[in-house]
């Protein structure tokens, strides 16, 4: 009696393309209005929802810029009306900046999962239980080739490119499911617009669409496309390290950890097989690495040996934890006071440098966000320039290189609202630095070998250290 | 010479322009005005008109051109069905091109248009690229066939295209195995029955071999494939989960979590005395961390399936508490998880180190961070009972920062750190007692007010402090005026001689002043407690509360296990299984961790041992989170009422002698007390002699409105005229009484269903009393579990007042999203029982909130008899889904007022029924003489129409009308010492019979 058969409906999504003017709309609570008629209204409401449930993994992306217009559009089973957006606006109305819009937003028929970069909203749209690092592991990738196709991704360049960015979203995926995401494969099949290209294009009446399949992708190496050739044969490795780290009032330290990566760009002949060791590989005990690298080899020898891809990509990054001594290349030393009676606050900080070994931390950069109380800084820096944002509250003081001899530090005062009580939090001071030719972690690459071809290639390693979420507390 | 030009558009009209554009002989002005159709596709412009011209352009040897039209076709096939057609052709002469490229293409493009006369062309082709010679075909073959079941199952099945399908799991290339699995993964979930993949050890090591040669996203599909398989015995899982293990390290978040998954699942059934698994725990706590350094968004994530594994296996990370540490411009979504499982690692060895970092979140500028850092400190003193103390001096000096929302957020904590640790940390109440003027937020202001209430003994001016909330009483929200009214109970109790005008205050403010239904019925029991037994209210209301548990909100163990199943899907990131919130959760299966089946059982530890459910059973996991969670917050909304049942007698004489002699007795108040019955005497007896109803009926009775306006305002009077005269006032109560008359709750005869609510809620709080509570009123079924209906819980209940029927509903979120628009739908039923009201739900559920709600129900619905005859069958929706569940009703709520029937009337009626229509039952183990059986039944609507003895035997006749109609007689024999009475009863309509009897046996039982 219940249940009624309600097979056949049609389901009905709201159709049509109702843009913004559609905002704010829900469902009706309830329908008909006698008897078990109800009943049979919510029954066929129901049905008509499973039939459209398809297990797709991505079923539409939304790009939506910051001031919550979408921009772009793009299905790949039917079509989800973009009104579904509007949980997202009203997510995106509560958070109070853009980085803290929640990634996943359930809406009664739809999850979305978005990502924020370069300041624009990537917003997936699931109808089912998919899993959601995925999707945001693949709405990254996207990002990712974006701006290796276009240098920039940003809503105009993507506006201007709409015709390549739908090829190549459709080429990404197929179904929900992803089918080329290696942007080295992709070039392949989408050629990335050059200016050159585009005025061969109109004259030509050729296509910036590849006719042929990809030579990489169904070999045992997929990364790397068959028959590369290269006059100057080149092989860099850069070594980089980023140290998160939480110091505390007293400059002792709270938490610090590296994150490494070691990014390569290879241009070599044919079929190069690598091997790259280390002088101190017990370092690396919490490692990913890209898919050429053998595990086997690795977990046997500690020896990374692989095929690598033609040109630029990441062979491995690394994470040194809390648990092992991280050494702190700077130190800032503080001194912020604000007075109960007095309308005026000190500001002090220097900055030093401490276990660098002996080289020099250059593109010091000094931001603070200060207390709401705080009107202006009358500041003056031995060394650098500065800027104090009203508005924002926002200090920066750009110092540059650091010479141990004359150590940079910015003094002076803060004028705080009369009358208002002394603010209740301390700044916390953000740290950017960089130090050229140090892994701070200590880790050092012992050799290269490259086996299966035989011209000599060059080689070539750097290291940098730079200062990943670096805070000291005040 | 950017795509921006496609986008400008001329004052002609744009379609009229493009179609002219489409139909051009030169093909480039061909190509680019396809482009400028799917430009206009991007931003969501309806386009579809020109259907058919942009089908014109598909045959082309241009593939970029071929790509733009299949672009389009796939957005709009489904609504030109007929047109679409037209591009068949050309798919199938795609589908031989010589390149392979167009052959996918083309199988590709074909599988994304869902239009079934499509489909049947699509077979052909379909198989031929199945076998196809190029694995890029054949990997893009095997997801056209998930494709293509989403659309025709039949159709797949009967072309056997899931035999060539499972073929492909054996591929010699390794993406086509992955899309193969992902194929069949997919329609697997949509058939869950259908055991497409039955995994074996051999088809395991095929997909482990495929593994480490696929793509990332293949080992996505592969690795959650796996997860589903049970392996026979703890050597297999060890041998998957080595090979699994190297997954761990690869750079895609996704496929480390699924790999964790494996991991996690098949752990389970590895002894934790082998070496393996130790040596499997330290490996996967490198993965979990490095996934903090990437993106937030995946951090979040991440952190949400922490939150289990923390839960499920704390050895894990439990050396790691650092990398939990907020950072200053973290997003808040990942400071608040972090904190949250900053919380669950806390241990005493840590305990120092994370209390020096919430203190320094406390100091932060984003307030809801701050206000979940100070809770945090409350929950590692309840947690971590060595620290407590520390905690506790951390939050004061807290306080002393002044910052007022960090101070009303420590008074919260501090709060529940004296329910955990009583009588200890008392010494700081001096300190909270000079924030009390700057405390403006609700929850902060009850919380002080219950210290102040809970050591009102150590605090020489506790009234004053409750007095000073007294003054805005009317402002305060319910929340503090229920703990102001608690407070200044408990404060009476324990100093009665300075405060007894402060409590008749508060009494008067709950029950007269006030409007809110659960503040007057507090009032009214307490007022009730005290002036009956103060030695019983005293226990009552100063009883000693429960412990307050240590771990608030871990989920349910058996949940728990259930979401390791689904660690990196979307039921890890709400915490709930997949049943719960993924929409028409057509073949959700429940998965469970596999059970312990070593081959040398050894040793297993209590901890593992409940996880060992067999495979396949059904857990079911009932969410308590949120019950534990309410345990720790409402403390004390409700004082443990039950306590000390009030014996019959008790209340008989309270309506004589309510607040008089009670009050009297504690107070030592003598003569005044005395004094007072008899002005108090005319309106209690006059409630009764009003009511119609027997004397004796309890609580119930007092505030029964059987007979309308003027009793109802009479039994609203009464305890107020009482209180007074036995407070001393010597004015007549009955004075006092007319003009309340005029109040409005008691004066509005329009609104009859709000004065209703107060009496089912009034004896539900006082299930210690037996009998009291009428007959009517049954405890609160769970009608319909949480976990049936998407974090919806229903209980409910079934009343009869004053000759309305309704359903008391209590409606719970238990899941994480906010409920809306209720309603409400009975199925057709043998009394045609049908909602008399809408059901009204006034503000949105909010996740673990309830409600209650009475429904007002009427007989004036369709009738269809059920079976059995009192079974209801509801329907209930809300914003998420429609939820259906039956419950059987007592017979005794359609029994009506006037059912008794005239002597002479009965006598007849009683022979002209036929003897085989008469049953007899016997009713067991009741202890009532004649008397209290008979007014015990009237409350109920069966009404006793002669009395007879014979040979010593009470012979009860009684007569009852059903709301339609049908008169059921009875006779009840009653043998003074036998508990077991006998009833025959006579019907014309028999089947009624046995629900009689029922009936009978709960009114006279409960």
């Amino acid at each position: 009696m219940l249940r009624g058969d309600a097979r056949g409906r049609v389901p009905d999504w709201g159709g049509g393309h109702s843009g913004r003017s559609g905002r704010r709309r829900r469902r009706p609570c309830c329908r008909g209005d006698a008897g078990l008629s109800i009943c049979r209204g919510f029954q066929t409401e129901k049905d008509s929802l499973r039939s459209l449930t398809v297990s797709t993994m991505i079923h539409s992306l939304f790009l939506i810029n910051s001031s919550g217009d979408i921009f772009l559009e793009k299905h790949w089973k039917s079509v989800v009306s973009r009104s579904v957006c509007d949980y997202f606006f009203e997510a995106q109305e509560r958070a109070t900046e853009a980085e803290n819009v929640p990634p996943v937003i359930p809406t009664p028929h739809h999850y979305l999962l978005s990502v924020y970069r370069h300041k624009i909203f990537f917003v997936a749209v699931i109808q089912t239980e998919v899993p959601p690092l995925f999707v945001i592991e693949f709405l990254h990738r996207v990002v990712d080739t974006f701006q290796d196709y276009f240098g920039v991704c940003s809503e105009p360049v993507i506006k201007d490119n709409v015709v390549v960015v739908y090829e190549v979203l459709e080429e990404m995926l197929d179904n929900g499911f992803p089918l080329a995401t290696e942007s080295n494969i992709l070039k392949e099949l989408i050629k990335p617009p050059t200016i050159l290209r585009t005025v061969v294009n109109t004259i030509t009446g050729s296509t910036n669409v590849g006719d042929q399949l990809p030579t990489g992708q169904l070999s045992v190496v997929p990364w790397r496309r068959t028959g590369v050739k290269y006059t100057n044969n080149e092989a860099y490795f850069d070594v980089i390290e980023e140290i998160d780290a939480i110091i505390d009032k007293s400059g002792s330290t709270i938490t610090a950890e590296i994150q490494g990566v070691i990014d390569a760009c290879v241009k070599l002949t044919g079929m190069p097989d690598l091997t790259l060791s280390f002088m101190n590989p017990r370092l690396l005990d919490d490692v990913s690495f890209h898919p050429c690298v053998r595990f086997k080899r690795w977990e046997s020898e500690r020896i990374l040996s692989f095929i690598p891809p033609d040109g630029n990509f990441r062979l491995l990054s690394y994470h040194v934890s809390a648990q092992n001594l991280v050494a702190i290349p700077v130190y800032v030393k503080h001194n912020i006071s604000f007075r109960d009676s007095s309308s005026l606050g000190r500001f002090e900080i220097t900055v030093g440098p401490k276990q660098t070994m002996g080289k020099t931390i250059e593109g010091v950069t000094v931001t603070s966000q200060m207390p709401r109380g705080v009107l202006n800084m009358s500041l003056t820096p031995s060394q650098g320039t500065h800027t104090f944002d009203p508005v924002t509250k926002m200090l920066s003081w750009d110092v540059g290189k650091i010479n141990p001899q004359k150590l940079p530090s910015l003094k002076g005062t803060m004028s705080l609202q009369a009358g208002a009580s002394k603010p209740d939090e301390n700044p916390t001071i953000n740290l950017q630095f960089k130090i050229q030719q140090l892994a701070i972690s200590g880790l050092k690459v012992n050799r290269l070998d490259m086996y299966g071809e035989k011209y000599k290639p060059f080689k070539g390693i750097k290291y940098m250290t730079k200062a990943g979420k670096f805070q000291v507390r005040t | 010479m950017t795509d921006s030009k496609y986008f400008t558009t001329t004052k002609k009209g744009e379609i009229f322009e493009l179609k002219a554009e489409l139909n051009s002989d030169k093909k480039e002005k061909k190509k680019e005005a396809v482009k400028k159709v799917i430009a206009s596709m991007t931003v969501g412009k309806d386009v579809s008109a020109l259907f058919p011209d942009v089908v014109n352009c598909m045959q082309t040897d241009n593939l970029e051109l071929k790509k733009l039209v299949y672009l389009y076709l796939m957005n709009y096939a489904k609504s030109q069905p007929d047109m679409a057609i037209m591009a068949v052709n050309t798919f199938v002469k795609d589908c031989e091109d010589p390149n392979p490229l167009i052959r996918a293409l083309a199988v590709r493009t074909m599988g994304c248009i869902r239009v079934d006369k499509i489909t049947e062309y699509l077979c052909e082709p379909l198989r031929k690229c199945l076998k196809d010679e190029d694995p890029y075909v054949r990997k893009t073959a095997a997801v056209c066939v998930a494709k293509l079941h989403d659309i025709n199952a039949q159709l797949v099945e009967d072309q056997g295209f899931l035999d060539t399908l499972k073929d492909l799991i054996s591929d010699s290339n390794p993406m086509v195995v992955a899309n193969a699995v992902a194929a069949l993964s997919e329609i697997a979930e949509s058939h869950p029955s259908s055991n497409l993949l039955d995994l074996n050890p051999q088809s395991i090591n095929k997909l482990l071999t495929a593994l480490n040669e696929c793509t990332e996203w293949g080992q996505i599909f592969i690795l959650d494939c796996l997860a589903n398989y049970t392996p026979k015995d703890d050597r297999e899982a060890q041998s998957i989960c080595e090979r699994v293990t190297p997954r761990l390290s690869h750079a895609n978040s996704a496929v480390v979590l699924s790999a964790v998954k494996v991991l996690m699942k098949f752990m389970e059934m590895l002894s934790k005395d082998l070496d393996y698994y130790g040596t499997l725990l330290k490996k996967l706590a490198p993965p979990l961390v490095t996934l903090l350094s990437a993106e937030p968004e995946l951090q979040y994530v991440a952190l949400r399936n922490i939150n289990l594994i923390v839960q499920k296996r704390p050895e894990v990370l439990k050396h790691e508490m650092k990398v939990f540490f907020v950072k200053y411009n973290d997003p808040i979504y990942v400071k608040l998880e972090k904190l949250d499982i900053m919380i669950r690692l806390a241990s005493q060895a840590n305990i120092a180190q994370v209390l020096a970092e919430l203190k320094e979140y406390a100091t932060e500028v984003d307030v809801d961070f701050v206000r979940k850092a100070v809770r945090a400190i409350g929950r590692c003193a309840i947690k971590v009972e060595q620290s407590a103390e520390r905690c506790v001096s951390t939050l004061l000096d807290l306080i002393q920062t002044k910052v007022n929302y960090v101070v009303q957020e420590a008074i919260v904590v501090i709060k529940d750190i004296f329910r955990k640790y009583p009588n200890k940390y008392e010494s700081v109440i001096a300190t909270l007692c000079e924030n009390l003027d700057s405390l403006d937020e609700p929850e902060a202001r009850a919380a002080m007010i219950w210290i102040v209430g809970e050591y009102a003994e150590r605090i020489d001016n506790a009234d004053e402090l409750l007095e000073s909330f007294l003054e805005g009483f009317h402002d305060e929200s319910t929340q503090v005026q229920l703990q102001l009214l608690t407070a200044i109970v408990k404060l009476f109790l324990k100093k009665p001689t300075e405060t007894q005008e402060l409590v008749q205050q508060v009494l008067s403010l709950a029950t007269q002043d006030s409007d809110n239904p659960d503040l007057r019925d507090r009032g009214y029991i307490y007022w009730r407690l005290l002036s009956t037994d103060p030695v019983a209210a005293k226990e009552v209301v100063l009883a000693e509360k429960p412990l307050i548990s240590e771990e608030t909100d871990l989920i349910e163990p058996t949940l728990l296990d259930e979401l390791i199943c689904y660690i990196g899907t979307l039921a890890s990131v709400y915490h709930k299984p997949p049943s719960a919130f993924v929409e028409g959760g057509r073949g959700v299966v429940h998965k469970s961790l596999p059970p312990r089946t070593a081959s040398s059982e050894s040793t297993e530890s209590p901890e593992t041992a409940p996880a060992g459910a067999p495979p396949g059973e059904q857990l079911d996991a009932v969410p308590t989170q949120g019950d534990l969670l309410g345990d720790l917050l409402n403390l004390d909304l409700g004082p443990p009422v039950s306590g000390p049942p009030l014996a019959a007698s008790a209340v008989q004489m309270g309506a004589v002698d309510l607040l008089g002699g009670g009050l009297d007795s504690l107070m030592g108040d003598e003569p005044e007390g005395i004094g007072a019955p008899s002005f108090v005497a005319p309106p209690a007896a006059a409630v009764p002699a009003n009511l119609g109803a027997p004397m004796g009926s309890g609580l119930s009775d007092l505030f029964d409105l059987t007979s309308g306006v003027g009793t109802l305002s009479g039994s609203y009077v009464a305890p107020k005229a009482r209180l007074r005269s036995g407070f001393g006032h010597t004015e007549a109560s009955l004075s006092r009484a007319a003009p309340a008359v005029g109040h409005p709750e008691a004066g509005t005869p329009g609104r009859p269903g709000r004065v209703l609510l107060l009496i089912p809620r009034l004896t539900w709080s006082s299930p210690g009393g037996p009998g009291r509570c009428g007959p009517s009123e049954s405890p609160l079924q769970v009608w319909l579990p949480a976990m049936k209906a998407k974090g919806l819980e229903i209980s409910g209940t079934f009343t009869r007042q004053a000759g309305t029927i309704s359903m008391d509903l209590q409606l719970t979120n238990k899941a994480l999203q906010v409920m809306t628009d209720f309603a409400i739908q009975f199925n057709r039923n043998s009394f045609g029982l049908a909602p008399a009201a809408p059901l009204q739900v006034h503000a949105p559920l909010s996740p673990t909130q309830t409600v209650e709600i009475s429904l007002p129900l009427s007989t004036a619905g369709s009738v269809m008899k059920t079976e059995p005859l009192n079974s209801l069958q509801v329907a209930v929706k809300n914003n998420i889904d429609v939820f259906y569940f039956s419950t059987l009703y007592p017979l005794h709520i359609l029994f009506v007022e006037d059912g008794k029937m005239d002597r002479q009337m009965f006598l007849a009626t009683w022979k002209d029924i036929p003897n085989e229509n008469e049953a007899q039952f016997q009713i067991r183990d009741c202890p009532l003489n004649a008397e209290a059986v008979s007014s015990r039944l009237q409350s109920s609507n069966i009404f006793t129409v002669a009395r007879r003895n014979v040979e010593g035997q009470d012979m009860l006749y009684q007569s009852l009308k059903l709301t339609n109609g049908i008169w059921v007689l009875a006779e009840l024999r009653i043998q003074p010492g036998n508990p077991s009475f006998t009833l025959s009863l006579k019907c014309r309509a028999p089947e009624v019979s046995q629900h009689v009897y029922q009936a009978y046996e709960t009114i006279l039982k409960n």
